[in-house]
């Protein structure tokens, strides 16, 4: 990114940062380097993996968890953790499987109810974080509880059941499992919706961390939030609108959930919280805050979901999965951890 | 410049809980004038310019500014009237670049609400190079800065935005004597540009070349108000010592007795 001004005035500068030296400098190019790794380790490892049919199952379970990555990385850049987030998705669709249901509802209302009770969720998450200034671990850990026994609780009471009723003959289904749950044939590879939702929030969410005031708010909040605050940014109502960012793709993914199968489980999403935080930190995200990128997350979904289906294509057993994913998430630490130091250290 | 001081504090008192950490203190800044405060370590220093700075309330006396009563619950409030504070810790975000640490909280922004990227970084060159710093890359993180160029930074910032009053909690601690003079040499621009500065210091020989005023804290009560022709460089270190003269003192016995 040159400037006018850089162009105008080049003898102030000795050295001008080399563009290697600046790729070198970005969060996600470790997980950059992994997932070229990992894609040719399949390829030679497993022969279906290179089928197109293959590659949309890899493009779409990315993206179911590649959405919330989403979420989940802006907040963590933002210095906080959210682990009400695999359940939340829970809680979403069934918001909307059992409002819609029991009070004969189009499902766009239901819809339209679960985005206020999700964005709610995601507010209360956020204040009781501002507010009593305890860690969002504990807090968010809490409401993950509350929130996992609620899902059981209440369906259970509702339908007698652990899922909800079918909504598949409701008025509003088929319109929006068009929105939220269709595939399209793009150039003869089919390509769920999901992995167009999750494409545009990584180029929104990019947007706003590079390109608005938002996005310096984000990162100042997570890198140093006294004095975040000492200069005029608004700390607290920065981390609660990062806990909303959560919640709304919560909603979305919660409601791919309800239009691709009909049914929800009231007993899902539990642990998903790991996989979503595992995505942003594989991408480059510091744990500690303050430094990340939504394309990072975006990549270390992608990486999440090359390794879950590939070991299926491999026909390896599925059990070495979480093995798999551990050992990625401790070298990707490693690798973001060398990087970082390496280029603060010769810039 | 009209009579009434910028900033003026009257009694101002603040505990933390059960430790009282300034009590009855008085103090004015005036435009074109440096007032220094003066104290050791935990002298109530960091605790009055955070009153000024709007990042705590004061829990007795008045707080006014322009001559208008004010309580700020927040540093943007003083922010909006003018008053820039640079703290002790800087109050910067180590791993953002140095231009958008110059702008934060304060960025600048075309239609949309798309950053002026450009502009931000060119005037963030600009005004560091009016300040004699030559940044080769202002998209450096400001932690891998220096001590003095950090301060520098921060203090540019704070100029920039049009600060009225500029507060400096300890600019020149942690610094060399060759970049402590340079900060000094920014107090002295400061204040010939008109701006009212609070010197926060816990050395007279940083303080008696730039001040026009002096306070001198010790555990959190005032114990001198001086103005430059009422006090001398000795008077005013003499002052400074006072308080830790009987530590010094005990000290002394404690070894003496130990020698018999
Ligand atoms: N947040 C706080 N909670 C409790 N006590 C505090 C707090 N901040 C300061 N104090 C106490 O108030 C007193 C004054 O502290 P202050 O930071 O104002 O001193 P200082 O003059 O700035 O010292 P230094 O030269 O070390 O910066 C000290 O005794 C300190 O321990
Ligand atoms: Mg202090």
């Amino acid at each position: 990114m040159t400037t006018p001004a850089v162009a105008a005035a080049p003898d102030e500068r000795l050295a001008r940062r080399s563009p290697l030296r600046r790729l070198l400098g970005r969060p996600e190019l470790g997980a950059l380097l992994g997932a070229v790794a990992l894609f040719v380790f399949f390829s030679l490892a497993a022969d279906a993996f290179l089928r197109t049919g293959s590659f949309s199952t890899v493009l779409y379970a990315s993206s179911t968890f590649g959405i919330m990555a989403v979420g989940v990385s802006l907040l963590m850049i933002g210095g906080e953790f959210d682990l009400s987030a695999g359940v939340m998705v829970t809680t979403s669709a069934l918001v909307t499987a059992l409002t819609a249901y029991q009070l004969t509802l189009n499902l766009w209302v239901g819809a339209a109810i679960s985005l206020a009770v999700t964005l709610a969720l995601g507010l209360l998450n956020g204040l009781l974080c501002v507010r009593t200034r305890l860690p969002s671990f504990i807090v968010t850990l809490a409401t993950f509880f509350m929130l996992a026994g609620l899902n059981l609780g209440v369906t259970k009471a509702v339908t007698g059941n652990v899922a909800s009723d079918s909504v598949r003959d409701m008025d509003g289904f088929d319109s929006a499992r068009a929105v939220f749950a269709s595939d399209l044939a793009v150039g003869g590879v089919t390509v769920d919706v999901t992995v167009l939702w999750w494409l545009l929030l990584v180029a929104a969410a990019t947007w706003l961390l590079l390109r608005t005031r938002a996005g310096n708010w984000i990162f100042a909040v997570g890198g140093a939030a006294d004095s975040a605050r000492a200069v005029g940014v608004p700390v607290a109502r920065t981390k609660i609108a990062l806990f909303m960012g959560v919640a709304f793709c919560a909603w979305l993914s919660g409601m791919h959930l309800v239009f691709a199968f009909a049914t929800v489980q009231s007993g899902e999403g539990v642990g998903n919280e790991f996989y979503y935080i595992i995505c942003a930190v594989i991408g480059g995200c510091l744990l500690t805050g303050g430094y990340g990128s939504a394309i990072g997350a975006a990549v270390g979904a992608f990486i999440f979901g090359m390794t879950n289906k590939g070991i299926v294509y491999a026909e390896w057993n599925p059990d070495w999965f979480k093995f798999f994913l551990g050992a990625m998430l401790l070298i990707a630490t490693v690798v973001n951890l060398v990087v970082r130091r390496r280029v603060e250290r010769s810039s | 410049m009209s009579d009434t001081p910028l900033v003026r504090l009257d009694g101002a008192g603040k505990s933390y809980g059960n430790v009282i950490a300034l009590r009855d203190v008085d103090l004015e800044a005036s435009p074109g004038e440096v007032t220094c405060v003066l104290g050791d370590n935990g002298a109530g220093k960091s605790t009055l310019i955070k009153i000024v700075a709007g990042l705590h309330r004061h829990d007795t006396g008045t707080y006014t500014v322009q001559g208008e009563e004010v309580a700020f619950s927040s540093p943007r409030e003083a922010l909006d009237l003018g008053i820039a504070t640079v703290y002790q810790d800087l109050a910067v975000v180590p791993l953002m670049p140095v231009w958008r640490n110059f702008f934060l909280g304060s960025e600048k922004r075309r239609r949309l609400g798309r950053l002026d990227i450009p502009f931000m970084r060119a005037t963030t060159r600009d005004e560091l190079h009016a300040m004699g710093i030559d940044l080769r890359d202002v998209d450096r993180p400001i932690g891998t800065l220096s001590g003095g160029e950090r301060q520098c930074v921060a203090i540019a910032r704070a100029v920039y935005f049009g600060a009225k009053a500029l507060v400096l909690d300890e600019p020149t601690a942690a610094l060399g004597v060759k970049q402590a003079g340079v900060v000094l040499r920014y107090i002295v621009q400061a204040r010939e540009r008109g701006l009212a500065v609070i010197f926060i210091t816990h050395n007279p020989h940083h303080a008696y070349p730039v001040g026009d005023r002096f306070l001198i804290l010790d555990r959190g009560r005032s114990i001198g108000y001086h103005t430059k022709d009422e006090i001398s460089r000795d008077e005013l270190t003499g002052l400074m010592a006072g308080g830790a003269e009987l530590e010094q003192l005990a000290h002394e016995l404690e070894r003496g007795l130990r020698k018999e």
